[in-house]
């Protein structure tokens, strides 16, 4: 067990998903430790009132996922909500409000805290009821329990099942808990079980019960005295360590033996099954770790500003105290003879005024100052700002543009918490298959004999023609299109329609497909009506194949356990017969193979061994008189490969009795073991039988390019976002790929970073490892240094003006990027990375794509989003700042590790363009204009104090006050920060430089904050000046009457809101009858609330009593007084607006401005889209600005 | 600023297969609202409209201005500060003594109005430096006390004026306790000339801060006496120079109206002022100031307003010139791209 915890201490990655599905690799036996730590669950089999069972009390199978439950919701959530520096704050002052401390009254200021806080409850509550209401679904469903119906099986709620008990789970139901498969409808105790829900894999996958309780039918007969002793309850999907002890007898438990709940009962009948793990034992329940959860940049800076705010909070908050103390200190002179003002009786007073203690003094008004000036850190900017970014998540829910028809799926934004973080992605990781491709394969080529078979272009081939010129030659066989078959696409007029009997080599095509046909793991799926077959298959490469071999005339019909059936096309007569294979094995594909193999017995009682797998394993596999047309194979595949094909090569051997049944002894010897190793040496025996093959040639599946996709890396990179992408595929492979979906483009330097050079090879093949290393990082760092000298000297010769920017793209294969991930290269690696605008990273394995993630992230600090449809990339996008899972073919896990998750490849244009630029304009613009809004406001009440002898008397009224931040200002900067846009989507889009606004954050620079925070603070200056001098001490209307406290308080604070939000209306950028409504409401609001509120009884009203309707209103000189003092405030502002715009404007000024211009010319709107040519300004603009980030990339 | 109505159609919005969709179909539902596609307006600051919008703000502000500034010199006002004359000379050494003591405290003041003021003409004493927004100050008072005779008890808030020998005073607090205590007696010609001591106060205070039925107790029987005693008698609605004096000030230098003359006072009148200089500014250095002003329809007299309203508009004016002549000198093409913020602040903030 020590030795374990050390392990995962060490392995900090075994945080990424992607690492805990690996095996834990361990050379114990680790059935040897059952009964020991960690290995020391007893279940007593349908035994429930054993009282040693009663002892051990194991959970029940009640599921509760919810984060509170009804005792703990209150504490909880508000624990968790005081968790934020700003709410503590609020809390104390709160707290201390009940104290004679506080400057006003404790009501209005607990009022809006309550009313924040309860907003936020409200909204967990909500959320955790909808859990709630999951989980009481799933614990009342339903199942057969043995021992409810004395002796047979009855219903029973899921919630109440017991560890131990035997359940019988029927065909297309959910298993309850982690159960051991006893027996199935199958004898042999098989069933097919799809785990959907647990990894997100669509395929089915096959259990076994043991031989010694799959015999029995458990309806007749009780399974009773069963002990199972396995492993605790953790979190490992793929292990499961036990023993079962029956009859006398102990038998190994493996996970084939294991079901996990949540995962389906497929293509059988129904199963029994004992229950092992219940409820938060179960494996999925140990998984259900919440997803890391991540901050955007804006939000960590936030809180930076927040501190910053306290700052200034506790600056002003002291110098009051220090000019009170020394004010107070004056009030009593000559020891106590003298009172200076005396009207506030100085002789008697409480500490918090006594000029005896003056110091002291200080101190308690320095907490009231605190109190006083907490205007200046914004209550409701949490809340607002989660408010804001759900309705923002609704509109990326609820974007047509995203939504993919095909699949019937809208984009989701799975996480609100990093909308704005979408506007700002510097460099975008991709995945390639299923992501940039449909991962559908289509069967297009083949090499069979040496020969190539498969006329048609791929997208490769085309995209590549197009970039050299070539206009692509209309020659493709329309004939094809008769009939399109999903995954086949292949048509050679020598093959197809059963005319590969004539060819001279028909009896290699025959065995070929008869390979295609047999070797592989798919289900056929006969539909009972039409006799059409369709096929379940755990890749898409071996859909294809089968798909492609039932076209040629080898269908695949039928699977049992032991037998494969074909309708076949004899070569000889031409004429369809039946043909049963014995299956006898199957060694299965495993990422380290690199190949699938089956030993099968043919109807002429011969052994055959079908193998296909990947050109770099099978070639040495090759017997002496295999390899006929090895030198042709060779070339079509790389020919292939070129083209962007994924090849697999399909060879054959017979196998004679006397050495398979020696194999077939040491496979079976290795296959039974239960210790750990088990599986290296299955794949070690299947090692000695998969040799001597021979070549029959190589297929060719075509993964073809999502719609959209050149176009949307164009826009991007066009939008100066660097794209990488991150594959398994070979090389040639990859850099086509590059080619095709304009990753990499004619003209663009290509930088080749790679170990397959000679002198490499030569000393790997003497197997000296230390030298290999040594030698390959000496390799990659020479020509990472290259590859530097190269870029500096273009960028050395470029001429920013120059129109052709020499601009370089990097390949870099998985083996030399394990070195130049190494600690010594990495910079240099970064660094010519970040000169290279695209960089292809090939046979790369999901690992290094986490690790090349977290080394972009944290080596460039820049914003990295990784996109990705497949297991394999979770670790990439839990690593990276975004995740963005494509909801594909491949199954659910990507998305469910994703931030956002969308359908296909090209919506990411949009999600960033225009999503991600509007939220980030949104947020960024948000949280400034709070930030002044709050200034604004609350250095009025530090003026104010300078006048009232710092005594911490606010200005205004309390409950102006408390309303200010929940009722006067918040609305319209909810609406800014939902529906604010600079310019339209369809701006965003045509002008992708736009999104560098995001890039380099210039919304959201210190500069741009502190600009707000000391607009703030002059508007506060100039409203209070300006108020206090026109009301000064003469009368302020014509029946002599003279402005006093209230009257001063509420022209003040009517000019506050009038000011705040008219500055608000002015920053804007979109007007809608939303803003109007919220912008004008919000003033009209200030209003009603001062009549409404003014004529309450006077003890409630106190200095607001009548203010408005008797005092106030009918004075001319209040609404004048008003008038110049809001356009006063505005006034820097708005001349800092017009000067920028006129000498440094920004982009999106440019860009509403060409429009503005370009349009009397355009016509009517439509005409401008279909031309889509960028004005020649703007053409020219691009060139600049490209020429500047590529300067700039170079400086970083 | 410019200001168009955008109606935007969505471009791939509302395609025929929308309408034909299955039940199921998870397409989000088109509505220009969800796809933000709402009419609005879309303002620019093109030069035409910065200038045209100073331009404007200054031909509007200045004429305002002008109106105030005109309004606010048609106002006589006439102020004299007595706070130190009003001592004997024996006795400027020690003022406060003075004050606190039991010496005569009548004083002779002569005004001479220099242009006829019509009626009314309101009576003000302006205090100075004197801290009526003080936080302990101002808090020392009993709202409901001063409306019901049921809350003579809740005197919580008015410590250290809240009882005298254990019975509630009534008004209680610091605010009600230094009640300004100063008088002044006007004579033109040695014919009396009335001070109307009526309506000085707010009507809504009258009515509904300050109870008919709530007369002063124990006022100003404690040591040491603040300022002015109340008569008893005197319900507290019609003791208008005290409502007048709750009102608490907003700024350290403050007017109060201390009553209305109803008749015209002629230019080159002389008027003998009687004054009681009881109450004690000189602990603090505060001035006091017998103020008599007429009013205009701004109120009293204060150019301030006007004249920034001149200087705003000016400022509009001279921008909007300033903006004309750099547009003119140095056009800038609207949507000309070689100007870009990012350029030179590239890297900055990050």
């Amino acid at each position: 067990m020590a030795g374990e915890r050390n392990r995962n201490k060490g392995m900090r990655l075994s945080k990424l998903y992607s690492f805990k599905c690996l095996k834990p690799f361990s050379k114990e036996d680790h059935h040897s430790q059952i009964g020991s730590r960690g290995y020391s669950r007893v279940v007593f089999c349908n035994d429930p009132d054993n009282p040693e069972a009663l002892n051990l009390n194991y959970r029940g199978n009640y599921v509760s996922t919810t984060k509170y439950t009804a005792a703990n919701f209150v504490p909880k959530s508000l624990f968790e909500q005081f968790r934020r520096v700003a709410n503590i704050y609020f809390l104390v002052v709160a707290f201390v409000s009940f104290s004679p401390l506080a400057p006003y009254t404790a009501p209005s200021v607990l009022a809006p805290l309550l009313f924040v806080i309860g907003a936020t409850m409200v909204k967990e509550g909500v959320e955790d009821l909808r859990r709630r209401r999951q989980d009481v679904e799933a614990n009342n469903r339903r199942v057969l329990v043995f021992g409810k119906n004395e002796g047979t099986f009855g219903e029973t709620k899921w919630k109440n099942l017991r560890v131990g008990d035997v359940v019988k789970v029927h065909k297309d139901e959910y298993f309850p808990a982690d159960l051991l498969l006893l027996s199935s409808s199958y004898e042999d105790g098989v069933c097919y079980v799809e785990t959907m829900n647990l990894d997100g894999e669509t395929n089915l996958k096959l259990k076994h019960a043991l031989e010694i309780t799959s015999e029995s039918d458990y309806d007749q007969e009780e399974f009773r005295g069963g002990v199972i002793k396995c492993e605790d309850p953790n979190e490992h999907l793929y292990s499961f360590v036990g023993t079962l002890h029956y009859k006398g007898q102990q038998y190994p438990l493996s996970p084939q033996q294991i079901l996990l709940r949540d995962s389906k009962l497929r293509n059988t009948d129904y199963i029994y099954g004992v229950v092992v793990f219940t409820g938060h034992d179960t494996k999925v329940m140990q998984n259900a770790t919440d997803p890391p959860s991540k901050r955007s940049k804006i939000e960590r800076k936030m809180d930076k500003i927040v501190y910053v705010l306290f700052s200034i909070l506790i600056v002003i908050a002291f110098t009051g105290s220090v000019f009170f103390g020394i004010i107070t200190r004056r009030d009593v002179t000559d020891d106590g003879k003298k009172l200076r003002r005396w009207y506030v009786r100085p002789d008697v007073t409480s500490v918090f005024y006594d000029p005896h203690r003056a110091v002291l003094a200080s101190f308690f008004h320095f907490l009231t100052a605190l109190m006083l000036y907490g205007y200046l850190i914004p209550i409701s900017l949490y809340v607002s700002i989660e408010v804001v970014k759900v309705l923002q998540s609704v509109f990326i829910n609820q974007d047509q543009e995203m939504y993919h028809e095909e699949t019937d799926r809208p984009a989701r934004a799975r996480t609100s918490n990093l909308n704005e973080e979408l506007g700002q992605v510097d460099t975008i990781l991709s995945d390639k298959t299923g992501t940039l491709t449909c991962n559908s394969m289509e069967f297009v080529k083949c090499s069979i004999g040496g020969t190539a078979y498969g006329r048609g272009m791929t997208e490769v081939e085309v995209a590549l023609r197009k970039q050299k010129g070539v206009m692509t030659p209309q020659e493709e066989i329309k004939e094809s299109s008769t009939k399109s078959v999903k995954g086949f696409n292949f048509w050679d007029e020598r093959i197809v329609n059963g005319r590969w009997i004539d060819q001279p080599n028909a009896e290699l095509i025959q065995k070929f497909f008869r390979v295609l046909a047999i070797c592989h793991t798919a289900i056929p799926d006969v539909d009972g009506e039409t006799g059409e077959i369709s096929y379940e298959a755990e890749s898409p490469d071996e859909a294809a194949f089968v798909i492609a071999s039932r076209e040629l005339g080898f269908e695949f019909f039928a699977r049992s356990q032991s037998n494969i059936s074909l309708h076949e096309i004899d070569h000889v007569t031409g004429e369809k017969v039946d043909r049963v294979y014995e299956l006898l094995h199957v060694l299965e594909f495993s990422s380290s193979r690199k190949r699938m193999s089956v030993i099968v017995r043919n109807p002429e009682n011969r052994l055959l061994l079908l193998s296909k797998g990947a050109d770099s394993v099978m070639f040495e596999r090759l017997a002496k008189h295999g390899r006929q047309f090895e030198r042709e194979t060779k070339e079509h595949i790389k020919r292939y490969a070129e083209a962007g094909l994924r090849t697999l090569v399909i060879t054959y051997r017979e196998v004679d009795e006397e050495e398979y049944r020696i194999w077939e002894e040491e496979f079976l010897n290795a296959k039974t073991l239960v210790t750990e190793d088990r599986d290296a040496l299955i794949d070690a025996a299947a090692d000695k039988i998969e040799k001597d093959l021979i070549l029959l040639g190589s297929t060719a599946v075509e993964d073809k390019l999502q719609k959209g996709v050149p176009d949307c890396i164009e826009k991007l990179s066009q939008a100066g976002v660097k794209i990488w992408v991150l594959t398994g595929d070979k090389t040639e492979t990859a850099i086509n790929i590059g080619y095709a979906c304009s990753l990499l483009r004619e003209g663009m330097k290509k930088i080749l970073i790679t170990l397959d050079s000679p002198d490499i090879e030569t000393l790997e093949k003497q197997g000296d490892k230390d030298a290999v290393a040594k030698a390959s990082f000496q390799s990659i760092k020479k020509q990472l240094r290259e590859g530097m000298s190269q870029t500096a000297a273009a960028a050395a010769t470029n001429d920013p003006a120059n129109e052709n920017v020499q601009m370089f793209g990097l390949v870099i294969d998985g083996k030399s990027l394990t070195f130049a991930l190494d600690k010594k290269l990495e910079k240099e690696f970064l660094e010519l990375t970040s000169r290279c605008s695209s960089v292809i990273c090939c046979r790369s394995s999901p690992k290094q794509k986490a690790l090349v993630t977290r080394l972009v992230k944290s080596g460039t600090g820049r914003t990295t989003l990784a996109i990705g449809d497949g297991a394999n990339d979770v670790g990439m996008l839990q690593e990276a700042d975004i995740g963005v899972g494509i909801s594909g073919a491949e199954g659910m896990q990507a998305v469910m590790a994703s931030d956002f998750a969308i359908a296909q490849f090209r919506f990411l244009e949009r999600l960033l363009l225009v999503h991600g630029h509007w939220c980030y304009r949104r947020i960024a613009m948000m949280i400034c204009y709070f930030f002044y809004k709050n200034l604004a406001f609350g250095f009025t009440l530090f003026w104010y104090e300078a006048y009232a002898s710092f005594s911490g008397k606010p200005a205004y009224n309390d409950w102006y006050m408390s309303c200010y931040n929940v009722f006067f200002t918040s609305l319209p900067v909810i609406a800014l920060g939902v529906f604010d846009q600079d310019v339209s989507a369809r701006l965003c889009l045509k002008y992708p430089l736009l999104y560098q606004e995001g890039v380099q954050n210039i919304l959201f620079s210190w500069e741009r904050i502190l600009g707000w925070m000391s607009n703030g603070i002059i508007s506060s200056m100039i409203v209070f000046f300006l108020t206090i001098h026109t009301l000064d001490s003469q009368a302020f209307r014509k029946d002599g009457q003279v402005a006093d406290y209230s009257v001063l308080g509420v022209t003040m604070y009517s000019s506050v809101v009038w000011t705040v939000n008219c500055q608000m209306a002015i920053s804007i950028n979109y007007f809608t009858w939303i803003q109007h409504c919220f912008i004008w409401g919000s003033i009209g609001f200030w209003y009603l609330f001062l009549v409404v509120y003014g004529s309450l009884p006077p003890t409630f009203s106190t200095t607001a009593f009548q203010v408005f309707v008797e005092t106030s209103a009918p004075s001319p000189i209040c609404w004048l007084t008003l008038v110049l003092v809001t356009f006063s405030a505005l006034l820097p502002y708005f001349t800092y607006r017009a000067f920028q715009i006129k000498f440094r404007p920004m982009y999106h000024d440019i860009i509403v401005e060409q429009r503005r211009t370009e349009r009397p010319e355009s016509g009517t709107r439509t005409t401008s889209i279909v031309s889509g040519e960028l004005p020649v300004q703007v053409e020219f603009t691009l060139h600049h600005l490209k020429a500047n980030l590529s300067r700039r990339d170079s400086w970083n | 600023m410019s200001f168009s109505a955008t109606s935007s159609i969505a471009l791939g919005g509302g395609s025929p297969e929308a309408s034909a969709a299955k039940i199921t179909s998870k397409r989000p539902k088109y509505s220009r609202f969800t796809q933000q596609e709402l009419p609005a307006c879309k303002p620019i600051l093109t030069p035409k409209w910065v200038i045209l919008t100073f331009l404007v703000s200054g031909v509007v502000f200045i004429p305002l201005g002008a109106i105030c500034l005109f309004a606010s010199q048609g106002v006589i006002e006439i102020i004299d500060q007595y706070d130190t004359d009003c001592i004997p000379l024996t006795f400027r050494d020690n003022k406060v003594r003075y004050i606190q003591g039991l010496e005569d405290k009548r004083c002779n003041r002569t005004i001479t109005v220099t242009k006829t003021m019509k009626n009314p003409v309101y009576v003000y004493y302006q205090l100075e430096n004197y801290y009526q927004n003080h936080r302990r100050y101002v808090k020392s008072r009993q709202d409901g006390q001063l409306r019901s005779p049921k809350d003579e008890h809740d005197v919580k808030s008015c410590a250290p004026e809240d009882t005298v020998g254990g019975e509630p005073i009534v008004p209680c607090g610091l605010v009600a306790w230094s009640l300004f205590n100063d008088t002044y007696d006007f004579t033109r010609n040695n014919q009396k000339l009335s001070v109307n001591k009526k309506d000085i106060s707010w009507k809504s205070d009258r009515d509904s801060k300050f109870g008919k039925n709530v007369f002063p107790k124990n006022f100003q029987k404690g040591s040491p006496i603040g300022g002015k005693s109340l008569d008893p008698k005197i319900p507290l609605s019609e003791q208008e120079d005290l409502i007048v004096w709750m009102r608490t000030a907003a700024l350290p230098i403050f007017r109060k109206l201390y009553g209305k003359i109803d008749t015209d006072l002629e230019a080159g009148d002389t008027i003998n002022v009687l004054l009681q200089n009881n109450y004690n500014t000189y602990s603090f250095n505060g001035k006091k100031k017998l103020v008599l002003s007429t009013t205009s329809w701004l109120g009293g007299r204060n150019d301030f307003l006007g004249i920034a309203y001149l200087t705003v508009g000016s400022i509009c004016l001279s921008l909007a010139v300033f903006f004309s002549v750099l547009y003119l000198a140095k056009p800038r093409q609207l949507g000309d791209p070689s100007y870009l913020s990012w350029n030179r602040s590239a890297g900055g903030g990050r």
